[in-house]
């Protein structure tokens, strides 16, 4: 058996940049744990190398673009390289992120020189630059063969070549089989081996005896005689479903009528796989060209009901184009689309085993009666109008919680587990405004009270209003005690709201507020009722 | 056939007012009797019912009242409460993964919290404006078929006990230095008619706190007296 190894170099780095949206050819590196795991091209003619600490690499090249690891994104950016070399041959195996092997197609192409070209075409027309194939007898020498290829170049090893081919490489080629190959390479380094041939020329149970079962491996792998074999995958199934409508449909009602089949088959064609769907993508085309796509989140996962839903909002609100800003959809604009729509196509984004989903043996029927009547909710006023409450890091009481849409996941929320220096003891306010009132605190000769830079108040706080637009406002209430400041300057390096600081103040009725001195005056940021 | 029954089956042992409030509560098909659970320290003072409506004028009551429910794994809801506070509401004991938020609702505030009635256990409502007796009815009757409370952040034409904050201290801060601490409340409750009942509570954690008049029974017997 003959196999095609194909190897992009640096995949993380690459598939950083790209999800970055940056040059391929600017210095880069991807660290985990601030060490360099993976860098490109251009960092290394930089003197960048793998395992340098952050530090060392960014004096070696202060322009080097530092990315985070993150092998999920290697392996998704990997899989439209994939599925190009299976439409060439398929039974591909993926042995990790930039590196795939498949039974060489022998004939068919030609050569196997023919074969490694259109591989390398196929891979440079989908955008991936860097390819390098390599063909041998077994999955180890081919996977050297690539790596000895210069850039969208083959290196084919002839039939029983590969123990000849191999035995001139030197032994640090298998510093890329993880922390025990680095290992194995000190050791024989300092046995004075240089090569893969002076390994294999070694009597093969002194190897063992000596190197232990990697070292015979690696030795059995020098000769030639690799017994490895890979898993070609299965073609992940097609599960995006749609519908088509001849003529199109203009009206919101009928549209979600007619896709309620169609996403009943979704759903049953992933509970077919024994998978459920946590996100999917809605998008709708009118005249053959996308016109509405959105990506939905679940909190659970998707039913055929909870997508019809999501179909009327996606389009009810692509419809609706007056009000943006208010949450309240005004009802004579809904229903109506701005284009006929004429398909409407189910998306699997995230999609997760059932079993991670299971219901509990009894069921959840009251959960689901909630999610049903608050459906009924959000068709009245509008899907993002009904909240889920959620807490999050933060200094201000409007920083420590978030609104989330009913039926959305809680994204981007910050950790509330950190100190939070400067955020404001004690219970927590009961009512936190959304849109602050602006307020006044004077002292006891009338002046407006400040805060300095060092945080020193100008004057005892003694009266207090909340005052309108207007210059209006509710009357004065003496300040029976007062607690602060609580000073805080956030996000000063990227102009943030500047320095404020938070007095909690207690009014003469017993009625507790949090007011904030802002650098534009104050205002009532929450009470304490 | 019912008078047959109630005659027949009237307890010498107790009240008969009090049973035959329950009699015609059971004919007006409520939920009648069905507790729902409160905060130990409300449950004293104010024991929800379902079916029910109680108005409070402090939102630290409103988020009180709901909390027992939402311990004992009910779903709660806020209609109209755009200053809704997460943190307190979870220092409080409230399951925030089954609080249901509606903060502006507009004009359809009255349908939204029928349809949150129907689902929820607990559905705290501030008004927008003032109500009518006529729209209070449509709700109350939606409210007696489901066993469901409202809670009314806010003034609301009949309700089963008014609770307002009377007096309220404030521990802790003092001219610059400390932080708030502790808040005693007095709260009244009013039913209908009847002389508003009063008790003192504590926050953090809703206490239920003894009265300083019941530590001196001696000047309210001589007073009564």
């Amino acid at each position: 058996m003959r196999v095609m190894v194909v190897w992009c170099p640096d995949w993380s780095v690459v598939a950083a940049l790209e999800e970055a949206d940056r040059s391929l050819r600017s210095p880069a590196a991807v660290l985990s744990a601030n060490v360099v795991e993976v860098c490109n091209g251009p960092a290394r003619a930089e003197g960048v190398r793998r395992g340098q600490r952050r530090r060392d690499a960014q004096a070696r090249c202060p322009e080097l673009l530092l990315l985070p690891a993150n092998p999920d994104r290697d392996a998704r950016a990997f899989e439209p390289v994939l599925a190009v070399v299976e439409d060439l041959r398929p039974g591909v195996a993926a042995l990790r992120p930039g590196l795939l092997a498949v039974r060489a197609p022998g004939s068919w192409y030609g050569s196997e020189t023919a074969a490694a070209a259109t591989a390398c075409q196929a891979l440079v027309e989908t955008g991936v630059w860097d390819v390098r194939v390599g063909i041998a007898d077994d999955l180890f020498t081919a996977e050297q063969a690539a790596r000895t290829a210069e850039v969208q170049s083959w290196t084919v090893v002839p039939d029983g070549g590969s123990p000849s081919f191999l035995r001139g490489l030197p032994v640090h080629v298998l510093q890329d089989d993880g922390a025990r190959g680095r290992e194995l390479v000190g050791l024989l380094q300092r046995l004075g081996l240089r090569t893969l041939g002076d390994l294999a020329d070694l009597p093969g149970d002194a190897v063992e005896h000596r190197l232990g079962s990697y070292g015979a491996t690696v030795r059995r792998r020098a000769r030639g005689e690799d017994p490895t074999l890979f898993a070609a995958r299965t073609p992940p199934p097609e599960l995006d479903a749609e519908v088509a409508f001849e003529p199109p449909l203009d009206s919101v009602e009928a549209i979600t009528f007619s896709v309620r089949t169609t996403a009943e088959r979704f759903v049953s064609q992933l509970t077919h796989h024994q998978l459920v769907a946590t996100g999917v993508r809605v998008e709708a085309e009118a005249d053959g060209a996308v016109c509405s796509s959105r990506a939905w989140l679940h909190p659970r996962h998707f039913s055929a009901r909870d997508l019809v839903d999501r179909v009327h909002w996606q389009l009810q609100s692509a419809g609706s184009t007056s009000g943006a800003g208010s949450s309240l959809r005004a009802r004579r604009h809904a229903g109506v689309v701005r284009a006929p729509i004429d398909r409407v196509r189910f998306v699997p984004e995230l999609v997760e085993p059932a079993a991670a989903h299971g219901e509990a043996l009894w069921g959840s029927a009251s959960d689901d009666l909630v999610e049903r009547g608050v459906a009924r909710v959000q068709g009245m006023v509008g899907f993002d109008a009904v909240r889920r409450p959620v807490l999050q890091g933060g200094r201000s009481p409007s920083a420590r919680q978030a609104l989330v849409p009913w039926g959305e996941r809680a994204v981007d929320l910050r950790p509330v587990d950190r100190p939070w220096p400067g955020r404001v003891p004690g219970p927590a306010p009961v009512r936190v405004f959304a849109t602050p009132p602006a307020a006044e605190v004077v002292d006891d000769a009338g002046r407006e009270v400040c805060v300095t830079d060092r945080g020193v108040v100008s004057g005892e706080p003694r009266r207090f209003r909340v005052t309108g637009r207007d210059g209006t406002g509710l009357p004065w209430q003496p300040v029976t005690a007062w607690a602060g400041p609580w000073p805080t300057d956030e996000g000063w390096w990227s102009g943030g709201a500047g320095p404020t600081a938070r007095f909690q103040v207690v009014g003469a009725d017993g009625r507790a507020w949090l007011l904030v001195r802002a650098p534009d005056g104050w205002v009532l940021e929450a009470g304490y009722d | 056939m019912s008078s047959a029954r109630s005659v027949a089956a009237l307890d010498p042992g107790r009240s008969v007012v009090d049973q035959l409030r329950e009699r015609v509560a059971a004919m007006e098909r409520r939920p009648a009797g069905e507790p729902v659970a409160t905060l130990p320290g409300l449950a004293g003072l104010v024991p929800l019912h379902a079916g029910s409506t109680y108005a409070v004028d402090s939102a630290a009551l409103a988020l009180a009242l709901a909390a027992g429910a939402s311990q004992a794994g009910e779903w709660i809801g806020f209609a109209g409460c755009a200053d809704f506070g997460a943190e307190a509401a979870s220092e409080l004991g409230i399951e925030l993964s089954r609080t249901v938020l509606v903060p502006d609702p507009g004009e359809h505030w009255l349908e939204v919290t029928a349809a949150l009635v129907d689902v929820l256990r607990v559905v705290v409502l501030r008004p927008p404006a003032s109500v009518d007796e006529r729209t209070a009815g449509i709700l109350d009757s939606r409210l007696r078929t489901r066993s469901s409370v409202l809670v009314v952040h806010g003034h609301w034409p009949r309700v089963t006990a008014r609770l307002s904050v009377e007096e309220s201290v404030w521990t802790g801060p003092s001219s610059g230095a400390g932080e708030l601490q502790e808040r005693r409340a007095r709260i009244a409750v009013h039913r209908g008619a009847r002389p508003p009942e009063r008790a003192d509570l504590a926050w953090p954690g809703v206490r239920l706190e003894p009265r300083l008049e019941q530590q001196s029974p001696g000047i309210s017997e001589i007073r009564r007296a």
